[in-house]
């Protein structure tokens, strides 16, 4: 017994210390793993009866309508502050009357998926990790497990499909209303010649890049609905768990879509070379 | 996930009392003992938590499972619904070993059981009716006024009726009672065999805990149901009680009729009910004291 303890303790202390340096490999490999399966899950759920179409229409209500006024009010600003930065630079040049183009490319391959995408994460993500969070801590998810009710399907499929269908709309709502700020400062408060700011707009732009633009928020909506109802959904606690929750859907969201953006705009690329 | 959703029948199961043979669902039988658990284990990581359960639920009673916070009570709940798996043992309802169920067929199972949480934990978006309908909706293909019917026939026996507007009303406009009485109606709308209550009167006053007493009685007395009461309230379980069991460290301690148990000797059930003030003169004259479950 001696020897054989001699003989594992080295061992063991190995396997400790191997096991401290891989705890956060495997928290990190456990996080996307639980989120790919809750995705998986969540597809899964949407083919199979019974298929209740008031819910995916209150989820795309809640994420796309609900969220109508912020977009058009963030989307205001941002084309007309892009436009007032842009036609700054390209002053010193004076090419200011390429900023219709600027402004449109900018906007329909990221202005308007990222801003559409961290508006909506952080007013209708944070409203579904509360939601669940507190269906979750107030035993409601339990209940629908008792009616033999998946909750996967009743409460995750309906968020993530709406959040994908609706991205892409409200990603155009941006588009369309940014475009618009743009046009307003650089045309009545810069001068700008509307004839030079319309025929570059259209000779730089092509639906191509609303297309990438169209995918880069689908995906985002995917994203970021995951990352909401994924920490609601496990919320384990009371209130404070429940408040933490939200915070860290938001964070989580933010980040992914961030993060993504880069991988997309850079495999976007591959598909959709940029033309002359 | 550990449910499915079974697809929707056209009919539900048609009148007469729920745990009666005329309900329609399997399983009715002459078998005083509903359900069966034996030498069920449950472990969380390193926590054992049930440790080689045995326990019989009578058909048609009010079974109480009583025990201190942390004792496995709500995990033993759970594993009655098949919401959760033990590691070893066989929970028999109706004779059917549910432990090796699929999803498909515990989704079968679940219409036997209605659960009273403990809070109600009725759906916050949804008003009274769209709660206590909700089972019926997701179960069956029934039109609004088949719904509604039932639906007001059960405001009218669980005293919820005379409430004004309570059809419309969402579950923050209702009392803590009427939110139980709610909860509950939900539970029986589609006429369960078993009903479980989880802690059904933490965090309410004596008075509120004497309604819900009251609510516990009554709807075993006119549905006819099993009903697995978890509680660590010794004054409602002595007041409601037709058999008590008792949960300590992972094992069924002792069990019986509430007058047997107050002669037990048994130290953890004695405390429990010294603690509640409860005296040995309440039970009957003359009940013997229990012996230790092996």
């Amino acid at each position: 017994m001696a020897e054989a303890s001699i003989d594992t303790t080295p061992r063991r202390r190995a396997l400790a210390i191997g096991g401290v340096l891989a705890a956060p490999v495997r928290s990190i490999f456990g996080f996307f793993g639980d989120h790919t399966l809750m995705l998986f899950q969540a597809f899964a759920w949407l083919f199979r009866r019974p298929f209740r179409l008031r819910l995916f229409l209150e989820q795309m209500e809640f994420v796309g309508v609900g969220s109508l006024p912020i977009i058009i009010l963030v989307g205001f600003f941002s084309g007309a502050v892009s436009a007032q930065q842009t036609i700054r630079a390209l002053e010193i040049f004076g090419q200011e009357h390429y900023v219709g183009a600027t402004v449109g490319l900018s906007l329909a391959l990221e202005l308007a998926p990222v801003f559409t995408a961290l508006m909506i994460t952080a007013r209708a993500g944070s409203g579904m990790a509360t939601e669940l969070g507190s269906m979750r801590i107030t035993e409601q998810i339990d209940a629908l497990t008792t009616f033999a009710v998946n909750p996967t399907q009743y409460l995750i499929t309906p968020r993530v499909v709406a959040s994908i269908i609706m991205m892409p709309i409200m990603t155009m709502v941006f588009n369309i209303i940014g475009l618009f700020g743009a046009y307003l400062y650089s045309i009545y408060l810069k001068q700008i010649d509307v004839g030079a700011f319309l025929y570059y707009f259209r000779y730089m732009t092509d639906p191509s890049d609303y297309l990438q633009g169209g995918i880069k928020s689908a995906v985002f909506g995917a994203a970021l609905s995951l990352a909401a109802c994924y920490q609601g959904f496990n919320v384990r606690g009371g209130a404070k768990e429940v408040g933490l929750a939200t915070t860290r859907a938001v964070v989580a969201g933010s980040v992914a879509v961030l993060v993504l953006d880069y991988f997309l705009s850079d495999m976007l690329a591959t598909f959709f070379p940029y033309r002359n | 996930m550990p449910s499915t959703s079974p697809d929707k029948r056209s009919n539900p199961p048609a009148g007469g009392k729920p745990g009666g043979a005329s309900d329609g669902k399997s399983g009715a039988s002459s078998d005083p003992v509903q359900i069966r658990i034996r030498g069920i284990n449950k472990t969380f990581g390193p926590q054992h938590v049930l440790r080689g359960v045995d326990l019989d639920i009578e058909r048609g009673k009010i079974n109480i499972v009583i025990g201190g916070s942390g004792q496995g009570k709500s995990v033993l709940m759970k594993h009655l619904m098949g919401l959760l798996k033990p590691d070893s043992g066989q929970i028999l309802v109706d004779g059917e070993d549910i432990v090796p169920m699929n999803d498909r067929q515990l989704g079968e199972l679940r219409r036997k059981f209605g659960m009273v949480f403990q809070y109600a934990a009725l759906f916050d978006s949804q008003n009274v009716v769209e709660n206590i309908a909700f089972p019926l909706i997701e179960r069956y293909h029934l039109s609004r006024e088949e719904i509604m019917t039932r639906v007001r026939d059960l405001l009218k026996r669980l005293d919820l009726a005379h409430v004004g507007g309570i059809e419309q009303k969402f579950p923050a406009e209702l009392s803590g009672g009427q939110r139980k009485r709610v909860g509950l109606a939900r539970a029986l709308i589609d006429r369960p065999q078993i009903l479980l209550y989880d802690e059904p009167t933490t965090g309410l006053d004596p008075v509120a805990t004497k309604n819900v007493d009251d609510m516990i009685l009554q709807a075993s007395r006119d549905f006819g149901v099993t009903s697995v009461v978890i509680s660590h309230d010794m004054a409602s379980t002595f007041r409601i009680a037709d058999k008590i069991s008792m949960l300590y460290d992972g094992k069924i301690l002792v069990t019986g009729t509430p007058a047997e148990l107050l002669r037990s000797q048994h130290a953890p059930l004695r405390e429990f009910i010294d603690m509640a003030g409860l005296s040995r003169d309440e039970g009957e004259q003359g009940t013997p004291a229990l012996e230790p479950r092996r």
